[in-house]
């Protein structure tokens, strides 16, 4: 509750017969204005912290290891995940049905659902297999791989689309099949 | 009633003083942020519950943009810049470029590399205002049978050999699958495996395994 006395210097004569020699006290009250400041402070001490963009890491496999390890995935413990354009998520258990009647489709909410499902149905043989089509976005892979460390999901491999996956993808999502 | 009265003091605080503090307070964290680089190449990340932060020494930054161009970056440090200088002088002499040290050293200041080889000398002159996605094409990526990236980290990894190198990939949202996959490929070429992606900080979602993961790790 400063007092900001704007009543100018009092008794001073201006001019013949200045009759206003009334003093008007202004007393100005700064409380809000050292509110406001605070205010601006946090804000600024907030947005320089939270600025600094976070990394996330991700180890590629070696393209020279023998595919025969590769294979050495159980069936019963694997979830494949398919990634289609306009953020489609398609998934199936163990080995694609030839009849693809084990095809199923999601989405980013529910394939968390999923994931859990399937981790505690096969505990430590769960391994996540993200299979992206070339109409995925960098999005989309990001946010897998989120999942995958939402979920700690510690086995997971990121493998090429094969021609039957991709087709089948893109006759769920209604788009006519690219001619070979 | 017969209660004596307590001789009342004025309870008016001055509040100018802390006034004065508040502003100067605010006009030091003004300061002292980083004003923000005007993005030369704006990209969106998207969001991760990843919490380690982007290192900004020894790094090699690959950024995509939303229309699927690839830019490639150096730290912003003298080491970084050296480093950036003996990896293009390398190119120049790997593919017979024909480029002069003076030309060398502009685009050593430059802020990222965008053109394919060819055009690189072109990028050697132009000013850095003229240095955005919208100008350059990027280095091309787009098929396996030209992927000059390959090239690139080539030289950069034997510009930081013996040293640490962290290669960082920054991407937007909406960049497509194969020229990300296609930039991996250009890594796996180079005996690079290990590398980080920007994104932009989420919270752990509440009740998942890495939240109570974090909750049993906090009594530290």
């Amino acid at each position: 509750m400063a007092e900001m006395d704007t009543s100018g210097g009092g008794g001073h004569k201006k001019g013949p017969g200045v009759k206003k020699g009334k003093k008007l006290s202004t007393r100005v009250d700064l409380t809000p204005m050292v509110d406001l400041g605070f205010l601006l402070i946090t804000f600024f001490v907030f947005t320089t912290t939270i600025s600094q963009p976070t990394a996330m890491r991700l180890a590629l496999p070696d393209d020279k290891v023998k595919p025969e390890d590769q294979n050495k995935i159980k069936q019963s413990g694997a979830l494949t995940i398919l990634l289609g354009k306009d953020n489609n998520v398609f998934y199936y258990e163990g080995e694609l049905a030839l009849d693809a009647s084990n095809f199923k489709s999601s989405n980013f909410k529910d394939i968390r659902d999923e994931i859990i499902r399937k981790k505690q149905q096969a505990d430590t043989n769960l391994v996540v297999v993200i299979k992206p089509n070339d109409e995925s976005t960098y999005k989309n892979f990001i946010d897998i791989l989120d999942e995958m460390s939402i979920n700690v999901v510690k086995r997971y491999a990121v493998v090429d689309i094969s021609d039957v996956e991709d087709q089948l993808i893109r006759r769920t999502e209604g788009e006519p099949v690219p001619q070979q | 009633m017969g209660r004596p009265k307590i001789a009342r003091k004025s309870t008016i605080v001055d509040m100018t003083a802390m006034c004065d503090v508040a502003f100067l307070l605010l006009s030091f964290f003004i300061l002292t942020t980083k004003p923000k680089p005007s993005e030369a190449v704006p990209i969106q990340t998207p969001k991760s519950v990843a919490n380690k932060f982007v290192p900004d020494k020894n790094v090699l930054m690959i950024s995509l943009n939303n229309e699927g161009h690839v830019y490639l970056s150096f730290g912003d440090n003298g080491d970084d810049r050296a480093k950036k200088k003996s990896a293009l002088e390398d190119i120049n002499q790997r593919n017979n470029l024909g480029l002069t040290s003076g030309e060398i050293d502009a685009l050593a200041k430059q802020p990222f590399i965008g053109t394919p080889l060819a055009q690189l000398k072109q990028q050697a002159h132009l000013t850095n205002d003229q240095i955005t996605a919208k100008n350059l094409p990027g280095i091309p990526t787009q098929d396996t049978t030209n992927n000059q990236m390959t090239e690139w980290i080539r030289a950069a990894t034997t510009a930081y050999a013996g040293g640490h190198m962290d290669l960082i990939l920054k991407g937007d949202n909406i960049a497509k699958y194969p020229v990300f996959k296609n930039i991996l490929t250009a890594f796996k070429k180079n005996e690079q495996f290990k590398f980080q992606m920007v994104t932009n900080q989420a919270n752990v979602p509440q009740g998942t395994d890495l939240y109570k993961e974090n909750m049993s790790k906090k009594p530290v």
